[in-house]
């Protein structure tokens, strides 16, 4: 129980750093002069800060260092309470909404999925939407460092690949020796990504605010917007363009990033397996879903079909889950395709969700090796990637993980056909959430969104929102018996 | 000439037979006593047993007036160190380092005057790896030795019936293709030499060496016996340090199979090599080579540090169906034996690096030298310097210089040019000419020719 405490003072402190998070709707609702805004955002500021200053204090006496299993605690705990936390403001200001839904809608924020409950998404004062795509830029901030710096120390996660034993040019060791400074580095990295994002979707004309919340959506793979129409609202190739480009940055490993600004060259993204892997497929799919659509007359034009589905594919693809039209009417190949991709493409250590390319990678070389080793019964082949040697026991870890990813994706899609949902809403709904992307198909589609949802069904898709983006192990570990055992 | 070895190694103990014989005075040292004592029961030389790197035992051993350190030890390090000692404590004018390592390789500046002082640098697995290379590229020959950079090679080649020169004289190589200029510098029929002349007849089995330029030597081949599909899968047994360069040269350009013993070895083996297939198990288990598919390899090369192990797997290789088989074999009495015999070529690394390392050693303008059928005769590149009056080669046909019988001139490198030597040649000065002697005591003979007199000064 002691241990257990120390989990709830290290979490005080964090909700005490998180209350600063309030500080940007604060100032949106002075800029754009609401006092009743204002008022409510400072009460959730104060809130959140005194509920996490007292958690700090009572727990005191349990200070300490967290041992590795409290670690799994303390994540799973942090991304349960701030959503908790975060809701406050939606509460207060938005009539009528259930703490289910403002829940499912805080949650759908940090953990990068971005499928709203709200409609008249363009009606909500500033304050309010600049704070749920707040949400989504910190839970990519979170993210990155939890799957670069936190999660391979647990022993999770595809990135424990380049961990410092294997020698390379890709060696974790190349960041810096520390996880303090590690995380400041990426977190600059992602910063000043973001900058460049606000400013060129500016130039490409949107308004100050629809280009700050866009981007902090953008560069968390969120996809929240601050229309109904989702980026279809603006009807621009140009920020369409702008955001693909800015998506395809962000569904890449940032620490790859970090070495490329580092090293002044390209070198580091040759050098990373997933990056290659990834943009050859999302690029590739977005050509021939273009010709699909055109070879299907769904769009007369070649251009125009290839605008589309190069938004979609890569706004679904990377699991951000903006929509410029109704991709759902397009034939069924295109949407489930996308929706194939989201599980896959994007990289270990971005922000993206799903089962990440590493992963992919590995299974993908393990089906060729168990093949060659029915040729060859004496042959020695360790799996290789990019020139590295990948011990088994992590190919062991990663077979784990995905046995474990399909069964939570077949559990939670029949619990929700025996809610009463249909076949192709349960299981999109299902995918979209564990895979942190957003929208779905059928009546959780990009043309509508989860509000139709009973109460339990937001639940059920809130926890695979959970699931999906701490890794599925980290969730999970909680409730075996074995990790309350001492 | 003073020189002196250090190490009593395989290469250590290759190089002192063969300098022995050139009438040179030799101190070998090593820190194995008994490796040494075996070594002085053989030769005329003398030992010393210490660890070469420290400069008390150069001294003892007689490093103040060497004329020539040969650091050929197992280790790197003491090769190095030993080099930079003699250089900046004893003046040695020559230092030549056995280095294995490429990490060291691929940095010149370690052997740099400021550095280790390493005067030329050798890897006798390097040169073992790239004379297989050549021998599983020309799946014909026996033997593949480069002059000039690689332009001209000497080849040797075992004549069949289906050759068209086979039953046929000398001269009718010229006939049959005037395009392509090429010389036959010497042909051993059941082991001994005979002096090619234009009416010489070619039989079934002799074993001709030929002079070209590199890229004739597929159209040469042709001539002596019917050629084989080029070779496209590889097998290699024993993951060592050969295997591993090896197959890591091959592995580009043709299928590699490399079956390696231990199971550690193999799996940074595999870790290492990009394409080639490793596996796990013993090089004479013939179910493994079966299972493998040996009856479709088409070169075999067993490269195991042990002789006997080689001779088996290779032996089992050709059984099972391998077209040609190459063994590795390090004790020359085992040369001979299996040479010619079931197993196609059996190398003896000794032989193969020794060439570069003599070159170092010889007096006069020695730029290569080739040991040929196992030391018995050699294949040289001097430099011809002077004019008609200091040199007893410059300025004349080749039908006029008086050289010993059993050496014959094949070609001369001209100004970056290979020129098939004919009778009526002459030698320019600063031309290479490619010496080849049928036997290796008139090595000394051919040197003295090229040397330019005293008038020359």
């Amino acid at each position: 129980m002691g241990r257990t405490l120390t989990v709830l003072h290290a979490l005080g402190l964090l909700l005490v750093m998180f209350s600063f998070a309030y500080v940007i709707p604060v100032v949106t609702a002075l800029i754009y002069g609401d006092f009743t805004m204002f008022l409510d955002f400072l009460l959730a500021m104060l809130w959140t800060a005194s509920a996490g200053i007292l958690m700090w204090m009572l727990t005191r006496r349990y200070k300490g260092e967290l041992s590795i299993r409290h670690g799994y605690l303390l994540v799973v705990t942090m991304w349960t309470a701030m959503p908790l936390f975060a809701t406050i403001p939606l509460l207060l200001v938005i009539p009528g909404l259930s703490l289910t839904d403002a829940y499912f809608e805080t949650m759908s924020g940090m953990t990068t999925t971005g499928s709203t409950v709200l409609t008249g998404l363009d009606y909500l004062p500033p304050a309010i939407n600049i704070w749920r795509h707040e949400l989504n830029w910190l839970g990519g901030l979170g993210i990155i460092v939890l799957a670069v710096a936190v999660l391979p120390l647990l022993g999770i996660g595809g990135r424990q690949l380049f961990k410092a034993e294997t020698p390379g040019p890709m060696k974790d060791s190349a960041l810096t020796p520390r996880i303090a400074d590690t995380a400041r580095n990426l977190w600059v990295v992602y910063f000043v990504i973001t900058l460049a994002c606000i400013a060129s979707l500016k130039w490409a004309g949107m308004d100050w605010l629809d280009a700050v919340c866009h981007a902090f959506s953008a560069m968390g793979l969120g996809g929240f917007s601050t229309h109904d129409a989702s980026v279809g609202y603006f009807n621009s190739p140009l920020i369409e363009f702008v955001m693909i480009v800015f998506m395809l940055l962000a569904v890449l490993n940032f620490a790859t990033h970090f070495l490329a600004v580092r090293a002044r060259n390209f070198a580091p993204y040759r050098h990373d397996p997933e990056a290659i892997t990834s943009l050859l497929l999302i690029l590739g799919s977005c050509v021939g879903i273009a010709f699909f659509l055109w070879w299907n007359s769904v769009y007369v034009e070649f251009w125009t079909a290839l605008r589309h589905a190069s938004f979609n594919v890569v706004s679904i693809a990377t699991s951000s889950g903006y929509a410029s039209v109704d991709y759902a009417q397009w034939p069924i190949f295109a949407p489930m395709w996308m929706m194939f991709l989201t599980a896959i493409a994007a990289s270990s250590g971005s922000t993206g969700g799903g089962i990440k390319m590493m992963r992919t990678l590995v299974l993908f070389k393990q089906g060729g090796r168990e093949m060659l080793r029915l040729l060859h019964p004496s042959v020695v082949n360790p799996m290789k990637i990019g020139g590295q040697v990948v011990p088994n026991n992590i190919v062991f870890s990663v077979l784990g993980f995905i046995f474990l990813y399909f069964m939570t994706l077949a559990t939670l899609t029949f619990v929700l056909l025996i809610s009463g949902l249909d076949f192709i809403t349960a299981l999109t709904a299902v995918l979209a959430s564990v895979n942190n992307c957003g929208p779905g198909l059928g009546s959780v589609g990009p043309a509508s969104n989860y509000q139709g949802l009973t109460d339990f069904q937001t639940w059920m898709c809130t926890l695979g929102m959970l699931i999906g983006r701490l890794e599925i192990f980290t969730v999970l570990i909680l409730f075996t018996p074995h990790f309350w055992r001492r | 000439m003073k020189i002196m070895i250090l190490g009593a190694g395989q290469v250590g103990s290759t190089v002192a037979e063969s300098l022995v014989s050139e009438a040179n005075d030799i101190t070998v040292v090593d820190s194995d006593g008994v490796k040494l004592r075996q070594l002085q029961d053989r030769l005329d030389l003398r030992t010393l047993t210490g660890n070469a790197a420290h400069p008390s035992v150069l001294e003892q051993a007689g490093i103040a007036d060497t004329d020539m350190l040969l650091a050929v030890t197992q280790s790197d390090e003491v090769n190095l160190v030993a080099c930079k000692l003699a250089a900046s404590l004893y003046n040695t004018p020559t230092r030549i380092a056995r280095i294995r390592s490429i990490d060291y390789l691929n940095r010149e500046e370690v052997f740099s005057a400021d550095n280790f002082c390493v005067d030329f640098s050798i890897c006798p697995e390097q040169i073992l790896t790239e004379y297989i290379t050549k021998l599983i590229e020309f799946p014909e020959a026996l033997q593949v030795l480069e002059f000039a950079d690689g332009k001209a090679s000497l080849v040797a080649v075992r004549a069949f019936t289906g050759g068209p020169l086979v039953g046929k004289p000398l001269s009718f190589l010229r006939t049959h293709m005037p395009q392509v200029e090429t010389r036959v510098a010497a042909i051993f029929r059941q082991g001994s030499p005979i002096i090619p002349e234009g009416n010489t007849v070619v039989e079934d089995g002799d074993e001709i060496f030929f002079i070209a330029a590199t890229d004739n030597i597929r159209s040469v081949l042709k001539e002596m016996r019917r050629m084989d599909q080029p070779s496209r899968r590889v097998m290699i047994v024993g993951g060592g340090n050969i295997g591993r360069r090896l197959a890591k040269a091959l592995e580009q350009d043709y299928q590699v199979k490399l079956i390696e013993f231990n199971k550690k070895s193999c799996e940074k083996l595999a870790g290492e090599l990009k394409h080639t297939l490793v596996l796990n198990g013993d090089g004479t288990d013939e179910n493994l080579m079966q299972q493998e598919h040996v009856d479709e390899v088409d070169v075999f090369c067993a490269l195991t540090n042990d002789d006997e192990n080689n001779i088996m797997s290779s032996l089992l290789a050709k059984q099972g169906g391998a077209r040609k088989v190459i063994a590795l074999i390090n004790r020359s009495a085992y040369v001979d034996l299996v040479q010619g015999g079931k197993i196609d070529i059996a190398l003896s690394p000794a032989h193969v690096t020794i060439g570069s390392l003599l070159a170092y050693v010889r007096q006069g303008d020695v730029v290569a030298v080739h040991s040929l059928r196992r030391g018995a005769a050699e294949a040289l590149e001097l430099v011809a310097h002077g004019d008609r009056k200091s040199s007893r080669v410059v300025g004349r046909r080749i039908d006029e210089i008086d050289l010993p019988k059993g050496a014959t001139i094949g070609a001369i490198l001209r100004g970056g040019e290979v020129v098939i030597a004919h009778h009526d040649t002459v030698i320019e000065a600063g031309d290479h000419v490619i010496v080849f002697v049928v036997d290796k005591r008139m090595v000394k003979k051919v040197e003295k020719l090229f040397q330019v007199s005293v008038g020359f000064f």
